[in-house]
């Protein structure tokens, strides 16, 4: 545990202090796991238009080689994971039930899956241009959750600039550590990547914002800033959701984002510190993201830890792999917090997935379904949101379904479902769960009027 | 090894919940009661005792039967109604009739409670409105007190018998208790309260009875310590908000200081102020309600400073000689207003959006 700070921490205002439950990972270092037979690549696992195969079935295929091109700006290829052999393109399950189109591919077991790859090329002398060029053909999407496209955020929109890159190392939510080991063991990339960003966006510093409950990870990046950049590491309070782009704004360079915009209006650029590793890793070789860190944790998992799995690795192949106590669990993607159950043990891990957590449903902090009371005014949900806003009030509208109320004089639509009330309320009340259903209303009667 | 059929639960965000829940809450805030409770039954015997019993059991019972008539699931099991049962008898004078106890309990949790749509939506402490009730219907028993420690502190005849009013009859004039006075008040024990001593008398209380609980007064008015006490437990276990007790405290000193530094002669100490009557149990155990307080912290300081100066002023000021129950229920009058007028500046919003 880490002696708590006194004082000049830096922070934002509200939010909560779950349980962090990373000790089971917190010090294991990134293992690989093997090739699965069989992988699933969604063509849609990134935010925007979705990827356009560009193999044909029973066409063989390279481990690193591209297999998709992007269906648009905001769109990334997918690269082939395994060497093998493209078994159909056709639906597969997706995390949360439906069925969307995606790649197969048979990985051939004898293939010492080797990737080919060029000379490195000097990041500095490409252009800002060429460089959004090269981190599309990446693959690479942010790998905190969002799976948004990196380079779109790296085009400058006219008019606007950035003059700070924020690094988010916060890691936030319970249970995940994934960002904890790629700080601790793969620190070159990383100030690779940053270096990348920072020449793309004509940037004149970087921050990178870690919690203090990863002070390993600060001392290790603190020590090894490299010469000629302009970049600090800072320790700020472990609190949910300080990996909130907004949050972390407020926190780092005490910069507001205006309700309804982007770090960008503000000047400020977020990317996650695992993106920005990959970037480092992939681009000077003009290499495709193939694979990615996993937390593989929580009290269901027999050998929880830190896992490099290759992307479209099905479910059921990892909890094969780390072994999975047979108990009612529940199954996440993601943290607790923000992540989504999965429906199916045939889906697969994509970019955006950064843990798999097994619940089990005895665990003490486990949604119990506990009965629902009336809301008690106790102003816990209201000390918690860290939009300010007042989910008390909005939920009590939103059980009378006046959600045009709820949009127009109660911000709704700046509820960024972070879950912090949820979790505090006493009542047991779904408040996130209601806004959420409200805010997709709301959003269909605009698109309708 | 492998992954076999189990069942997949499926829900969404978020996965995990905070361990406090409400029935949780409310029934700490009953354990915190219960050294209260049980110094009051020490202090006032028996009929103390009786009369917690009787107005408990009525808060639940009225709980339980409106929410059957209303075909509802009882609310029973979240504890609000023990709370407001004990808190009713804890502000009532100890030697109460108990028919009249029984007609507060069901008013409490009937009007003050019940009638507004039950727990989360009553803008009232039932307990208060109950006891309001009481006041205005039966003026006398409810400003008849009864002497601590009667017959002498370790006696046990204050447990093996009841004070006369305690068991009169529905509608008859209760048994005079000021002749049941006379009898016990050898020792220099007094049926009047400090309160009224410092109002009707000028003549104040050591405040080391006041702190202990010595005094006469209502049953949960004897002993500041053992509220304080309460209050701590429940602060620190964050079912209560700290800054309720601490604003109204901190107001109404304040504002008692002022008037006896303008003339020590007439006017009380605040420490008197502070450790007399039913402030100190309004402060931490009604005023604290949830459900009737603001939900900011902004909001908490106004609402608290307005019960603290209120109160004040009313015994300073006005005809009775205690203002706490009036100065609560005019702060829950105000919560929604107050709650209208600090809502929280939305993250990110420019200056000018706030106002609407
Ligand atoms: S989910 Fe929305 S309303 Fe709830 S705390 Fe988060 S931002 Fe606030
Ligand atoms: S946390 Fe729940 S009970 Fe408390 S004010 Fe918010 S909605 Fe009401």
């Amino acid at each position: 545990m880490t002696f708590p700070w006194f004082g000049s921490r830096k922070t934002f205002a509200h939010g909560i202090h779950p349980p962090e439950c990373k000790d089971l990972t917190r010090d294991k270092g990134i293992r690989r796991l093997p090739f699965a037979p069989h992988l699933i690549l969604p063509l849609s696992q990134h935010t925007g238009a979705p990827a356009k195969p560009i193999v044909r079935e029973g066409q063989e295929v390279v481990r690193g080689e591209p297999i998709a091109e992007p269906g648009g700006f905001v769109s990334v290829p997918i690269h082939a994971p395994v060497t093998g052999i493209i078994e159909k393109i056709g639906l597969a399950r997706d995390a949360r039930g439906g069925m969307s189109p995606a790649i197969f591919i048979e990985q051939y077991q004898a293939a010492n899956q080797e990737i080919l790859y060029g000379a490195e090329t000097d990041i500095d002398s490409l252009s800002p241009a060429e460089l959004v060029k090269a981190v599309q053909a990446t693959g690479v999407v942010g790998l905190g959750g969002a799976a948004f496209p990196t380079h779109v955020k790296l085009a400058l929109p006219e008019g606007k600039s950035v003059d700070t890159v924020i690094v988010n190392g916060c890691e936030c939510e319970p249970f995940l550590t994934t960002d904890h080991r790629v700080m601790i063991e793969q620190v070159d990339s990383i100030y690779k990547g940053i270096r990348v960003v920072m020449r793309a966006l004509g940037a004149k510093r970087a921050i990178i914002g870690i919690e203090t409950n990863k002070l390993d990870a600060v001392e290790k990046l603190r020590a090894a800033i490299p010469a000629g950049i302009a970049c600090a590491v800072e320790a700020i309070e472990a609190k949910y959701p300080q990996g909130a782009e907004k949050m972390l704004t407020k926190a780092l360079v005490d910069r507001e984002v205006p309700s309804g915009g982007l770090p960008i209006d503000v000047g400020v650029a977020v990317f996650n510190v695992g993106t920005l590793a990959q970037i480092g890793e992939l681009l000077p070789f003009r290499q495709g993201l193939i694979e990615r860190v996993v937390t593989v944790s929580g009290t269901g998992v027999r050998s929880p830890g830190n896992y490099l799995m290759a992307i479209g690795t099905p479910l059921r192949f990892i909890l094969e792999q780390v072994g999975f106590r047979e108990r009612e669990c529940e199954l996440i993607f993601g943290g607790p917090m923000m992540g989504t159950t999965i429906a199916s043990l045939d889906v697969p891990v994509t970019k955006g997935v950064t843990g798999i957590l097994a619940i089990a449903k005895d665990h003490p902090l486990a949604h119990r379904n506990g009965r629902v009371y009336p809301c008690i005014k106790c102003g816990a949900c209201v000390e918690a949101c860290p939009m300010h806003l007042n989910p008390s009030e909005l939920g009590l509208l939103a059980r009378k379904m006046e959600y045009e109320s709820m949009a127009e004089q109660h911000h709704l639509m700046d509820c960024f479902e972070c879950g912090c009330c949820s979790f505090v309320c006493p009542s047991n009340i779904p408040l996130v769960q209601y806004f959420r259903v409200a805010k997709a209303i709301t959003r269909e009667r605009k698109v309708s009027k | 090894m492998s992954v076999g059929t189990h069942a997949i639960d499926i829900r969404t965000s978020p996965h995990i919940k905070g361990q406090l829940t409400t029935d949780t809450i409310m029934l700490h805030v009953v354990y915190a009661l219960l050294p209260v409770t049980a110094f009051a039954v020490f202090v006032f015997g028996l009929s103390a005792l009786l009369m917690i019993l009787v107005t408990t059991g009525t808060c639940v019972l009225t709980e339980h039967l409106l929410c059957k008539l209303s075909r509802k699931q009882t609310t029973v099991g979240d504890y609000s109604a023990v709370i407001t049962g004990l808190l009713l008898a804890l502000c009532l004078p100890p030697a109460f009739p108990l028919w009249m106890a029984v007609v507060g309990g069901v008013v409490s949790i009937g009007l003050g409670k019940a009638l507004f749509g039950g727990l989360g939506m009553n803008p009232f402490n039932p307990a208060l409105v109950g006891r309001a009730f009481l006041q205005a219907a039966f003026p006398v028993a409810i400003t008849t007190w009864a002497p601590a420690f009667w017959p002498k502190v370790w006696s046990i005849e204050r447990f093996t018998s009841i004070m006369l009013p305690t068991v009169s009859l529905p509608f008859m004039r209760p048994e005079s208790v000021a002749a049941f006075i006379q009898g016990v008040s050898l020792d220099g024990l007094s049926g009047a309260t400090p309160l009224a001593k410092m109002k009707f008398e000028h003549q104040a209380t050591p405040l080391i009875d006041l702190f202990v609980g010595m005094t006469a007064g209502s049953a949960g008015e004897a002993s500041a310590f053992l509220i304080i006490l309460g209050g701590i437990y429940l602060c620190a276990r964050k079912m209560m908000n700290w800054r309720v007790p601490v604003s109204i405290l901190v107001t109404a000193s304040l504002v008692s200081g002022a008037f006896y530094l303008s003339d020590p002669q007439a006017y009380p100490t605040p420490m008197f102020m502070l450790f007399s009557g039913g402030l100190m149990l309004g402060a931490v155990f009604m005023a604290s309600d949830m459900v009737g307080s603001p939900m900011t912290p902004l909001g908490i300081w106004i609402y608290g400073a307005l019960i603290g100066a209120v109160t004040v002023l009313i015994r300073l000021k006005g005809g009775l000689p205690e203002g706490t129950m009036y100065a609560i229920l005019l702060g829950n009058a105000c919560t929604p207003l107050i709650d209208n007028l600090t809502q929280p500046r939305i993250f990110g919003a420019r200056k000018k959006a706030v106002k609407q």
